[in-house]
């Protein structure tokens, strides 16, 4: 996408620029209607209707909550570390917005191509921890310390299942950017890494159960990185209150709101790109059928949107039907049981491709 | 199942003068009256031996009975003078299924009491309640402070009959 | 060398989304690990028992209602009970079985109330609103009759206040119908999910003996093992009439007397009390209701100790009279406050996120606990 600003612009910064606010406007939008979709999703769930007058069925108020919100004092406790605790949630937030670097949206819209796509998004998301133990210290309030220890624990144990799952993938297929990923699961919805992925051979029969336990385990372990019931102990809003947040107000706090919902967006899209075909459409493309060779673009954007947005209203549906663990029984599951199951997947899935 | 009769009769035998009597003027429940310092022994007699196992203690109540001379001090205020504090005991047997109501006095001036909060637990608070309202002060009680009302509080005890609300307390006026 | 470590308090301040009311937690905790719960209690005081000495004895009952605010009725009841065993009447028939379906109704409703938030704290948020929709069609119930949905002032010494509206049975008849389902919906929801039994289940296990010693009563004493119930054991108005069973707690999952099985007694005695006013509802007698009410109440001079079967435990009234139209003493023997203090015990060795789910098995209301 670069390529094609630079060619259209001819500067260099400015189409650099503007690679970067295309995502941002991307998160901005989902932000928007994703925190609207959860509360009418939760409404309707729990036998009421949610907002319903700001907007055609309260569309509009996320952005009157927005209004709201950049009105507020910005309060800053006493004897907090004044640095950490304004970086907090700019670090918190640039590590959710960084991993969107290398997500394809469609085959033109990818921010920038490198090679270790995935590696990268595991890496830049380890700032997210960063920013919320500073978040939790500098805030000179034992709530947040707690939970800031809770989250940080959280976040790193269950980041080795989602590297053992995504090593299976890139063990069977050979590449670690999520480009190549989507472009090799072309075809129809067979060809999908969750029904074996594409190549011929019987191996692609054989590998099915081990893919279908695999998006499982990377399913489970991406609702822990993200602070989502059931794993949302760092934020529990019974027991610490509002967690490592407490002490903030106003537009910071909308900053951290953003970059769980980002980040929500980013694990879902990461879901749907590595096991479900990234941007490429179940049935064939309009565009090929039509002979409009731009309209694959397109299409394959709405795809790729609509898969992320379905896996975001399950991590929603997950939150209201289910009860939150404690922090133990968090990391037992973690530790004794999504571990050696994606351990003995990434073996049994390696002989078989040996075969 | 045995009467308050028989139950007074039997702590008689057991405890002797401890037992100070029996009042049946009140029409619905008998009060056996005992010595306020021999409480804990009483008590635990009734818990453990097994024809009366009360192992429940139902509440502690403290009673201000107002039988005092009522005077006026220099300030033209109201306050009672002599006459005695009460705790009431409300014991229950779970398996035996009787009930008995004991009754302690003490005087107003230095109203002490021996406390039964090793023989059962329910009376920690409840007597932590009767000091604070009432200001009986319940000897070997672990932890005996203030519990409904401010920790601090210096004005006295709320439930006596003659007691005044202060003025202020740090700085906020009390009547409003 | 070892390393130098410090505890540190952590203060669940009377400010806190679930401690149910303004409570103080002080924590005293290791990492996660907790040594020692303190609480403090105190914030709530409003002096009922100076006040009712200052009342005469009907005027008394609205403040009752402000005790325990989430079964009103059952403190009305208490009171009630206990001026009518100072002054020796008789109530008519009628009165006795409308106070009956009233108390269990009440019953239904603050259960209803307890297993939401316990569920609330636990964060499974949508039975909240479920049972809460439940919860309306009893506060409707109560409107049609006095007039209120939460504090009723309803029974008074010697009848009632209001009588019931002539389309009361009909509606209580369509609201049974509607709540058994709901009880099997709650039960696929939340009470057998693997994480709320997770959560649950071995936690705060409270002995009989320590129970017992406490004096702790009602589903708290109930879920240790021992099936103790006011009701049974000591029937005051009609009780003795209806045929319910009590539920005790056995360790369905995990040990008898932990946090599950406090919860699930509370769940199957809501089924009992749809039970015993099945068996009243058709057989309301005819009379009047405020035939019975003296025109001056004046006790004798005596002492009365009275209890009933509140949802949250065994309410208590200690009357005291001398022969005025005043009271000259009134006691509230509060189950929560006496339910507070096996706190300390169930929370030794827990971590702070049990502290919570401790709290909301025990089901305190700071109402009743202050006064």
């Amino acid at each position: 996408m670069y390529q094609f600003l630079y060619d259209l612009i001819g500067n260099e910064i400015l189409a650099g620029l503007l690679v970067a606010v295309v995502p941002l406007t991307i998160i901005l939008v989902f932000a928007l209607f994703g925190i609207w979709l959860e509360r009418k999703v939760s409404a309707h769930m729990q036998d009421r209707l949610g907002p319903m007058r700001t907007g055609w069925h309260g569309w509009l108020q996320t952005v009157a909550d927005l209004m709201k919100m950049l009105q507020k004092e910005d309060i800053v406790a006493t004897d907090a570390d004044k640095t950490l605790y304004n970086i907090a949630p700019v670090l918190v937030f640039s590590g959710s917005f960084a991993a969107y670097a290398v997500i394809p949206f469609s085959s033109k819209l990818l921010g920038s191509e490198v090679e270790i796509g995935i590696f990268y998004v595991l890496a830049i998301s380890s700032l997210v921890v960063a920013g919320i133990l500073m978040a939790g210290w500098s805030a000179n309030n034992k709530y947040s310390l707690l939970g800031a220890m809770r989250a940080a624990a959280q976040i790193i144990s269950y980041e080795i299942p989602t590297i053992i799952v995504v090593l299976t993938i890139v063990m069977i297929t050979g590449t670690l950017s999520l480009y190549k990923l989507s472009e090799l699961q072309s075809g129809y919805f067979w060809n999908w890494m969750i029904f074996g992925g594409p190549g011929p051979g019987l191996h692609k029969f054989l590998f099915i159960p081990f893919m279908f336990i695999g998006f499982i385990i990377l399913y489970i372990s991406t609702l822990a990185e993200v602070n989502r019931t059931p794993f949302d102990i760092p934020e529990a809003e019974s027991e610490l209150v509002a967690g490592y947040h407490t002490e903030y107000s106003g537009m910071k706090f909308a900053m951290f709101f953003l970059a769980e919902y980002a980040n929500m967006f980013a694990v879902s899209a990461i879901v749907a790109a590595v096991f479900f075909g990234g941007y490429q459409s179940p049935f064939g493309y309009l565009g090929n059928a039509f002979n409009l060779p731009w309209l694959i673009p397109i299409e394959q954007f709405f795809w790729f949107t609509a898969k992320g947005l379905f896996f975001v209203f399950v991590q929603m549906w997950l939150r209201w039907t289910l009860p939150r663990l404690r922090v133990d029984q968090l990391m037992a599951v973690c530790w004794k049981y999504l571990i050696p199951i994606s351990f003995v997947n990434l073996i049994v899935v390696g002989l078989i491709s040996v075969l | 199942m045995k009467n308050p009769e028989e139950i007074f009769e039997q702590l008689k035998a057991e405890f002797g003068d401890v037992v100070l009597g029996i009042d049946k003027e009140t029409p619905t429940e008998p009060l056996i009256s005992i010595d306020p310092l021999k409480m804990n022994k009483v008590g635990a007699f009734l818990r453990d031996s097994d024809d009366l196992k009360f192992d429940s203690l139902m509440v502690l109540s403290g009673v201000d009975d107002a039988n005092g001379a009522k005077i006026k001090d220099a300030d033209g205020v109201d306050s009672i003078s002599g006459g005695t504090l009460s705790v009431y005991y409300h014991l229950h047997s779970i398996n035996l299924k009787h009930k008995i109501t004991l009754r302690v006095s003490t005087s107003r001036e230095n109203p002490q009491v021996e406390s039964v909060y090793n023989v059962w637990r329910t009376s920690d608070w409840h007597e932590r309640e009767a000091y604070d309202m009432f200001g009986i002060i319940f000897l070997n009680h672990h932890d005996l402070r203030r519990i409904l009302m401010p920790y601090d509080w210096e004005a006295g005890y709320p439930l006596r009959k003659d007691y005044k609300n202060p003025e202020f307390y740090k700085g906020m006026k009390v009547p409003y | 060398m070892p390393l130098k470590t410090e505890t540190m308090i952590l203060n669940m301040g009377p400010q806190h989304p679930s401690t149910h009311g303004v409570l103080r937690l002080e924590l005293d905790i290791e990492g996660e690990l907790i040594l020692s719960v303190k609480p403090h209690i105190g914030y709530l005081h409003r002096c009922f028992e100076k006040h009712a000495e200052a009342m005469t004895y009907p005027q008394v009952i609205p403040y009752t209602d402000r005790l325990d605010y989430l079964a009103a009725m059952g403190n009305n009841f208490g009171y009630v009970v206990a001026v009518e065993k100072l002054l020796g009447i008789q109530i008519p028939e009628r009165v006795e079985y409308i106070r009956v379906i009233m108390a269990e109704l009440q019953r239904i409703a603050s259960h209803l109330v307890a297993i939401a938030t316990n569920g609330a704290d636990i964060g499974a948020l949508t039975p909240f609103l479920y049972l809460f929709r439940d919860r309306e069609y009893i506060l409707s119930l109560f409107e049609m009759t006095c007039g209120a949905r939460m504090l009723y002032n309803y029974m008074w010494i010697g009848g009632l206040s209001h009588d019931i509206h002539p389309d009361f049975v009909r509606k209580t008849k369509e609201f049974i119908n509607h709540f058994r389902p709901t009880v099997v919906e709650l039960n696929n929801l939340l009470t057998f999910n693997k994480i709320f039994i997770e959560r649950t289940a071995n936690i705060g296990i409270l002995p009989i003996d320590t129970a017992i010693n406490f004096g702790a009563s009602g589903p708290v004493l109930r879920g240790s093992g021992l099936p103790f119930d006011v009701r049974k054991e000591d029937p005051y108005s009609i009780y003795n009439r209806f045929d319910f069973e009590i539920p005790t707690g056995i360790g369905l999952v995990g040990t008898v007397g932990d946090c599950w099985d406090r919860y699930y007694v509370r769940v199957l005695e809501m089924e009992q009390s749809v039970r015993i006013i099945e068996q009243a509802i058709d057989n309301i007698p005819e009379g009047n209701v405020q035939s019975a009410i003296p025109k001056r109440i004046k006790p004798p001079k005596g002492t009365a100790y009275a209890r009933v079967e509140n949802p949250r435990g065994e309410l208590g009234f200690f009357i005291i009279s001398d022969g005025n139209l005043n009271p000259f003493r009134v006691k509230v023997r509060a189950p929560s406050f006496v339910n507070l203090e096996v706190m300390g015990e169930l929370c030794k060795g827990h971590l702070v996120a049990d502290v919570i789910a401790i709290l909301g098995s025990l089901d305190i209301v700071l109402g009743e606990i202050d006064r």
